[in-house]
């Protein structure tokens, strides 16, 4: 076994590997989330958005292929475009329901984590077999001869997307008028509201956007890594975006960095798995839950306010 | 206490509301059941059917309500101090954990007792083996979910994300001890710690197929009732979710009132984890993952954080769950079927929680003492 030959080397390399896979869904979920809570509203059902985005990205890339007689390089891409939308569709749920006077945003999320989750497993059902189209990777490493570097290094165009997409929306907070717009309303509604900005219109498209990115984030999973469909397949990392963009305090460039971080520490149990530790390995699949507790309990404080928080974030509207 | 008229109207309100939401909600499914090709009159029989309809299957209905009583309670409770725990999952489990530890080690002497430690139990009486294992859950439920009341105390961390943290983190307890130090050898396709003695099990109420957990539901729901309505300390723990400011003015200790009730309601979901382990399933494994702590979530909303509203919905909510195995025999729809239900019921109830107040009927005709002021300032 070629694992056997890299030893001990083996397990960075591993864990580099799943961070640079791993890391996608997180990046996707975490700027949208970050989208949604600069607009001054959580989205916990992104988890429901999740799964819903990578059952309805595996199916439409199976159906794409083999009903529709679509090209296998465009199904899953098609996929990607649809997990997109359906994502939104749940959005739009979670936006009018959690903009209603006295309905607690975070309770909406739970419901639709039930209800996305629910949808995807419902529907997703006849697809848990069969094989889909996955999307294409970009191979960095065709220098190495060594075949775990190689395979370490095949990346998805998405990721790459990711990845620019971070600066983007950094740019976009920072620079143009929309992203003031959110901002303002995220920070301080009255004054959105004395500059003549609806506040319902721009919470409305910030968490239908946010939607949209995690629905691409459930695609990743489905199509790219693990690159299969099944109902733990998502595993809470939804969930974990929340904490994520709390850890990466508001800022689309740090929810790169951390996506990274959590991305490595999903790898960290199945890395010493291949090297032959099957000890506590079920204590290493918590790592990434029981990281996001630790950052936390670190970073929260009970004497003031998150650096950076947005300051009509869990206000209740009445 | 006198009702006055006003009690009159709110009450209406508050049943009127949720049965019409209900109803929609009905109304949803239907439609959505029709989109694949069902009838949606003939599945709402067959769910009435298998969840209502004869004394057999209603017995059914009541096994798996009497967990949902106990895990709505985790919700239940922190919410009357302004709280939103949804770590009943996490809390069943370690309440779980807790009672196989306490029911193996009082059996045999050790939580993986050796073949002739098997070979024969220490010999206590059920019951106080029963006591023990029931200590058990309270104790590593209510430890769990205190965590999290300590955390929202002393480092303000928000409450329903570190619970729900925490649900994954008792999940993957659960599946290190089973899988490593507490396995049982024997027990192969699905690891599983030391099964309890078949005496140390609890027993079904007498002539019918409802374990003694159903008692146990309810008597914790009476309790948690008489615990918000009744004492100082609901009142307490009333005053500060209403108003934590006023409540720090008057001198309660808002800190420790939190961590205190999320201790209890940790230890109820601990009971429901017990009950499953002591009547379900005689021995703690990956079953007691069953969602039971997601739809206990769903149970505290519907019944607007009243515990004694909360036995009724949980019955409710039985019957639908009772029911998934019927949809899937009769109908071939998926398992998820109740969950797509669970998820529409609960959206349609949130919404309901915006029409308090809007509607004319409920509202105290009021007696106009003065004449209005001139301009009236609208948000």
């Amino acid at each position: 076994m070629a694992t056997e030959a890299l030893g001990w080397w083996g397990v960075p390399l591993g864990i580099l590997a799943g961070t640079l896979r791993g890391s996608a869904p997180f990046l996707f979920v975490s700027l949208g989330e970050c989208l949604t809570e600069k607009s001054g509203k959580i989205n916990l059902g992104l988890e429901g958005t999740l799964l819903m985005g990578a059952m309805s990205a595996y199916a439409i890339s199976y159906l794409g292929a083999s009903q529709w007689g679509l090209s296998p390089a465009f199904s899953p891409w098609l996929g990607v475009l649809v997990a997109g939308l359906a994502g939104m569709v749940l959005g739009s749920i979670h936006a009018f329901l959690a903009q209603q006077p006295r309905v607690n945003d975070i309770a909406v999320g739970i419901a639709m984590i039930i209800f996305g989750s629910g949808l995807a497993f419902f529907l997703g059902k006849p697809f848990i077999q069969p094989k889909a189209p996955q999307l294409p990777t970009l191979d960095l490493a065709n220098w190495s001869s060594i075949p775990q570097i190689q395979s370490a290094f095949k990346i998805s165009p998405l990721f790459v997307l990711g990845v620019l997409l971070a600066p983007l929306m950094a740019w976009f907070f920072r620079s143009t008028r929309w992203g003031l717009f959110v901002r303002a309303v995220g920070d301080s509604p009255d004054a959105a509201l004395a500059m003549g900005i609806s506040i319902k219109k721009v919470r409305m498209l910030s968490i239908i956007a946010g939607s949209f990115l995690a629905g691409i984030g459930g695609a990743c999973l489905s199509l790219y890594y693990p690159g299969l469909w099944s109902e733990s397949v998502s595993s809470g990392q939804g969930l974990m975006a929340v904490a994520l963009v709390i850890f990466a305090r508001w800022n689309p460039i740090q929810c790169l960095w951390a996506s990274l971080f959590f991305g490595g520490a999903q790898a960290i149990g199945p890395a010493l798995q291949a090297v032959g530790i099957e000890q506590g390995r079920y204590l290493f699949n918590a790592a990434p839950y029981v990281l996001t507790l630790l950052i936390m309990i670190i970073t929260c404080s009970p004497k003031k306010t998150l650096s950076g928080a947005p300051g009509a974030l869990g206000t209740i509207n009445l | 206490m006198a009702f006055s008229r006003y009690h009159w109207r709110a009450k209406a309100e508050a049943i009127c509301i949720p049965l019409a939401a209900l109803f929609v909600a009905m109304i949803l499914f239907g439609i959505f059941v029709a989109f694949c090709g069902k009838n949606p009159f003939a599945v709402y029989g067959a769910i009435f059917k298998t969840a209502f309809g004869s004394w057999r299957s209603f017995q059914g209905t009541l096994l798996r309500s009497a967990p949902l009583m106990l895990t709505a309670l985790c919700t239940v409770l922190p919410a009357r101090l302004g709280l939103m725990v949804i770590g009943n999952e996490g809390a069943l489990v370690m309440g779980g954990l807790g009672a196989i530890a306490a029911g193996l080690t009082l059996s045999y002497g050790a939580i993986t007792p050796s073949p002739e430690q098997l070979k024969a139990t220490l010999g206590l009486p059920p019951f106080m083996v029963l006591v023990g294992m029931a200590i058990g859950g309270i104790v590593a439920g209510g430890v769990w979910i205190g965590i999290v009341g300590a955390l929202r105390h002393y480092r303000a961390v928000n409450e329903t994300i570190s619970s729900l943290l925490m649900n994954y983190i008792a999940i993957a307890i659960l599946n290190h001890l089973v899988e490593g130090p507490w396995k049982d050898p024997s027990s192969l396709n699905k690891p599983s710690t030391f099964p309890l003695p078949e005496a140390y099990r609890l027993e079904n109420i007498v002539a019918t197929r409802v374990h003694y957990g159903l008692l146990y539901g309810l008597i914790a729901c009476a309790i948690a009732y008489f615990l918000i309505a009744h004492t100082t300390f609901g009142f307490a723990a009333r005053t500060a979710g209403g108003n934590v400011k006023a409540a720090r003015v008057a001198g309660l200790p808002v800190g420790r009132l939190a961590i205190i009730i999320c201790f209890l309601a940790g230890s109820a979901a601990g009971l429901a984890g017990m009950v499953e382990v002591a009547a379900v399933q005689g021995q703690a494994n990956a079953s007691l993952v069953a969602g039971y702590g997601y739809a206990g979530i769903l149970v505290a909303f519907v019944a607007r954080y009243n515990p004694l509203a909360t036995i009724l919905v949980a019955i409710g909510l039985g019957g639908i769950i009772n029911s998934g195995g019927a949809l899937q025999r009769t109908f071939g729809m998926p398992d998820a079927t109740v969950l797509v239900f669970q998820g529409i019921v609960f959206l349609v109830i949130l919404y309901s929680e915006s029409l308090y107040g809007r509607f004319k009927i409920f509202r105290e005709p009021e007696i106009p003492l003065a004449p209005p002021a001139a301009t009236a300032v609208t948000v």
